[in-house]
């Protein structure tokens, strides 16, 4: 192993080390004021009151202070529970800005350098590992020894960071407060963007806009001389960059609402919640081309630009959760179950999640525009179910902590709404296909190991049969590992696309139709 | 649906081998005909697996598993039976297997679809622990265990096995010493300029390519494990594995075992290979063969070889074979055009009709290279009407549908090069070649072909040429 390629993987590891420690450093001093301004207004005096107990107090440890909140927090609301007080609960999450608020520890008066020893320690290690890589080397399929790499094959390396991810994954969605230190160091970034302090969803953004950006860079490196897998690296590079981590916080700068552009419904599920829409209608020219541009997109260009060239044009080119799969993720991509019965439980999975996503749209909307006089509340419960099992759960924590274990496109697969609605549109009517050489292909199988929707192309390949499938997301990998030259992704006339008989050429003695 | 089987019922076919050919042959026959009871019996591997792709379970790019393409319930659904057991000898006369644990099996009709075993030459200290050919999932578990951290590895013999071990080899960081008795690699089968473009693609990963070199010995250690080489010219190159990668041919030893002495039985007609004629009959009714382990009475086309050893003729022959056991009417097999592939290191090859190493009186060939040296082109055609009559591509994948269709309906050599941007079967944004190889031809034969230029459109739509 390469000197800077050895030194690069030891500063990658500490700094991921220390920003997993990170958290558990510094102390808590909770004051009056604070809670004054964290707290919104019809909660002040209440909390006020309930926190009073924690003014002036040092707390040596995130646990300690976020363990004494949370006593005097749920005191406060069981009594009101068990008197069924319902109005007076609070349901907001305060541990959050008030742990962020009572923060004292080193990191909010020296965040510059703690983001200097983790999150740019580990970019710096990574991109020391990565430059070096296959130098010398000439072009061609750089898959050697993954089977035996304990971090590719859901070895030890493989599980302990499958768990690393998922345990992330939880504490950001469910215990942010305990990332409070890791939120203050990306707090002046954030001002500067947008002029607000960070959420942990600032923090999260940050996090994998670098992912995709250090992890394309090795894609460049490993697919050198690949000019498909080149440019739509690079695509799914820009997109998250600008699309999905700059533009919005100017966005937030001007005093607009949040707003990714190229996020379409249902993926972006919350599109048509009233705080979106109001928020898009009190915004004026720029919000209201939100709005139509938001539909336009669900309308027309997912119909159009699939039909064109199939669901690629926004999976494996656009999409951020298909940019970190295709990037951050395609060490793990050969760990795709390509069993018929993992085929049969997608379509089940998918395709309810699709019906799940319209059907509480649909009641969003209706109860939007009555008023919210059909259905009251309701539609919260759904948006909280929703949001927590679609959005939070299986999106995120299944979607990327599983990245080790069952492959990088787990959510993209099973669970993505958006996924299904365009590979209903790339299965019915659309000009991409996968075309099949001919009798060219000897079954040797790297296709479907390598297809991170877990396909089994070979499957078609050694029939003579195109490749149309709706979950296939045009990565291009398959293309790229045959060592026939078998596979072809393209965009035809619709005429012969699927082939249910097809006929191997080759053989002239009889017409075998596989 | 039952289709228009003959003797269907309680027919018990065997078929010994669970490679491409016998494999494809069951599926075939059962496509066509429910009731007939199936066996693939094979020692090698409880299922079918990909036999090209074993050099990719060694390099780490698969697992066994990956390498089968049906999943193992496929033979259970499909009423194929298979048995895992090394056939000991044949009785023809009772219909009757015996296995090597002596337990036997009747059939009613058999197919052999045995395959191949890697060539040796009796050289001397061949049979040394750490010497071995590559052919079998034996062979590479074999090779698993002879490579185990070891330091130099020497590869014998320039054909496609022997640059496949090569590269399995140096994917392990093993150095290679890789001997070629031709002056060129593979130059009995590719032009110079085509074996010349990989000769240079080899050094280029750093194998230390040894053209017209011949194996002379190979020395022992004194503990019976392989030490070093010594080459006919008398240079002693020292390793700790040999790999011997001289060619294969038919795995038929077994066959006429037990047969030979007793001039009362009926043996097996055996050549190099099991002899059958054009419907891959043997002498002995009921018994057929297919693959590599057959041998043709008389070539099936005159570019064709009596013995083919390729994946797609195997399948091929078990195709045609599962129409004719299944069939009132028996065809014989009439292979259409030539095609076939490989890839050496990073350059895929893939090649339709017939292209020659060195080309005859009444033939011509247009040859083109990429300036880069990693991609040729060479279109084989008859000098007195200018048809196409084969190709070789390196490093540029080509269409198989258009050059079937090409050669076999005799396009002209200006027409295919005029539209060949139609067969290119290169990934998208790829570099395209089409210019190039106009711009050399109009200079070789004094043309003014021009590049048909694509409307803005039809790119944008990334329509098809």
């Amino acid at each position: 192993m390469n000197i800077i390629l050895r030194i690069g993987l030891i500063l990658f590891v500490l700094g991921l080390a220390i920003f997993s420690v990170l958290p558990f450093i510094g102390s808590y001093q909770l004051e009056q004021e604070m809670v004054e301004n964290e707290v919104k207004d019809i909660h002040l005096d209440a909390m006020v009151e309930v926190l009073r107990p924690m003014y002036g107090q040092y707390y040596e440890s995130n646990f300690a202070f976020i363990s004494d909140f949370n006593e005097n927090f749920d005191n406060y609301n069981e009594k009101l529970k068990a008197n069924e007080d319902w109005d007076k609960v609070i349901w907001d999450d305060y541990a959050y800005p008030l742990t962020k608020a009572a923060s004292t520890g080193p990191v909010s008066q020296n965040p510059y350098f703690y983001l200097a020893i983790t999150v740019c320690l580990g970019v710096l290690g990574g991109l020391m590992y990565i430059f070096p890589l296959h130098r010398n080397e000439p072009e061609g399929i750089k898959n050697d020894g993954i089977y035996f790499s304990s971090m590719k094959a859901r070895g030890l390396l493989g599980i302990i960071t499958g768990t690393w991810l998922i345990v992330f994954y939880i504490i950001l969605y469910w215990f942010p407060a305990y990332l409070t230190n890791l939120i203050l160091m990306v707090d002046p970034l954030s001002i500067a963007l947008s002029g607000n302090p960070a959420s942990q969803w600032f923090l999260y953004g940050f996090i994998y806009t670098l992912a995709i950006v250090v992890m394309g860079i090795r894609m460049f490196r490993k697919y050198k001389g690949n000019a498909y897998q080149t440019i739509r690296t690079a695509s799914v590079m820009f997109f998250q960059l600008a699309f999905a981590f700059l533009l919005p916080e100017i966005l937030v700068l001007l005093n607009m609402p949040w707003h990714d552009f190229k996020n379409i419904w249902p993926l972006d599920y919350s599109f048509f919640y009233d705080y979106r829409i109001d928020g898009m209608l009190s915004s004026g020219a720029l919000g209201m081309f939100m709005l139509v541009w938001g539909i336009i997109l669900i309308v027309l260009g997912v119909p159009i630009f699939t039909y064109f060239y199939g669901k690629r044009w926004y999976c494996s080119w656009v999409c951020g959760c298909g940019g970190l799969a295709e990037t951050l993720g395609d060490p793990y991509r050969q760990l795709s179950d390509k069993s018929l019965k993992s085929w049969q439980i997608e379509r089940y999975m998918i395709h309810g999640v699709l019906v799940f996503a319209v059907l509480m749209t649909a009641v969003t909307i209706a109860n939007y525009f009555s008023g919210f006089a059909i259905l009251g509340n309701a539609t919260d419960q759904l948006h909280s179910v929703y949001g927590f099992l679609i959005g939070s759960a299986f999106a995120g924590v299944i979607g990327t902590g599983f990245y080790p274990l069952m492959g990088n496109r787990v959510w993209c697969r099973f669970g993505c709404p958006l996924a299904a609605y365009l590979g209903l549109v790339q299965r019915f009517k659309s000009r991409f296909r996968i075309t099949t050489n001919g009798g060219q292909c000897i079954s040797c199988g790297n296709c479907s190991t390598y297809c991170e929707m877990g396909i089994d192309v070979r499957w078609y390949a050694q029939r003579g049969q195109n490749i149309v499938r709706s979950s296939c997301v045009g990565c291009g990998v398959c293309s790229a590992v045959c060592p026939r030259g078998v596979l072809k992704l393209e965009n035809a006339d619709e005429e012969g696309r699927i082939n249910e008989m097809p006929i191997i050429i080759g053989n002239k003695s009889i017409t075998v139709k596989s | 649906m039952i289709g228009p089987s003959t003797n269907s019922t309680d027919r018990h076919v065997v078929i010994i081998g669970n490679g491409i050919s016998g494999v494809t042959c069951a599926r075939n026959i059962r496509k066509k005909d429910f009731q007939t009871r199936i066996t693939i019996i094979s020692g090698e591997t409880a299922h079918f697996f990909s036999r090209t792709a074993l050099m990719y379970i060694y390099m780490g790019h698969m697992k066994y598993e990956h390498t089968k393409p049906y999943e193992d319930w496929f033979w259970e659904k499909n009423r194929i039976e298979l048995k895992q057991a090394w056939v000991d000898r044949v009785d023809f006369e009772e219909k009757n297997l015996i296995f090597s644990d002596k337990s036997q099996m009747q059939y009613d009709v058999l197919v052999l679809a045995t395959g191949s075993k890697p060539n040796k030459y009796g050289w001397k200290g061949q049979e040394l622990n750490g010497v071995q050919g590559l052919y079998s999932m034996q062979d590479l578990e074999l090779m698993e265990k002879n490579t185990h951290e070891i330091q130099k590895a020497v590869v014998v013999g320039g054909g496609l096995i022997g640059i496949e071990m090569a590269e399995m080899l140096m994917s392990r960081d093993i150095p290679v010493t890789f001997l070629v008795r031709e002056k060129n690699f593979w130059d009995n089968i590719l032009p110079v300029e085509e074996s010349k473009l990989i000769n240079r693609h080899i050094l280029e990963h750093h194998i230390d390519l040894r053209l017209e070199t011949e194996l002379e010995e190979i020395i022992d250690d004194g503990n019976g494990k392989v030490k070093a080489v010594k080459t006919k010219s008398g240079e002693v190159i020292s390793c700790e594995f040999v790999g011997l990668t001289v060619g294969v041919s038919p795995n038929i030893d077994f066959l006429n075992k037990g047969n030979e002495s007793n001039s009362e039985k009926p043996t097996l007609e055996l050549s190099r290979g099991i002899l059958i004629d054009a419907y891959f009959k043997t002498n002995i009714p009921d018994v057929y063969a297919i693959g590599d382990c057959a041998e043709f009475k008389n070539a099936p086309a005159p570019d064709r070889k009596s013995i083919e050893q390729v994946w797609y003729t195997g399948r091929m022959h078990g195709e045609t074979l599962a129409h004719n056991l299944t069939s009132r009417k028996s065809v014989s097999y009439k292979p259409g055009i030539w095609f076939n592939s490989a890839k050496f290191l990073d350059i895929e090859y893939q090649t339709y009709g017939f292209v020659p190493a060195n080309i005859g009186d009444n033939e011509d060939s247009f040859y083109w290279e990429a300036s880069n040296g990693k991609a040729c082109l060479r279109l084989f055609f008859s000098k007195s009407d200018q048809k196409l009559l084969g190709i070789n591509a390196f490093g540029w994948r080509l269409r198989h549908e258009y050059f079937d269709k090409a050669i076999s309906k005799g396009y002209s050599l200006e027409k295919v090069i005029s539209e060949i941007d139609k067969a290119n079967f290169n990934p998208e944004f790829y570099k395209p070649f089409h210019e190039e190889v106009l711009k050399k031809y109009n200079m070789e034969f004094g043309k003014t072909l021009k590049l048909q230029k694509q409307s803005f459109f039809k790119k944008l739509i990334g329509s098809r040429a």
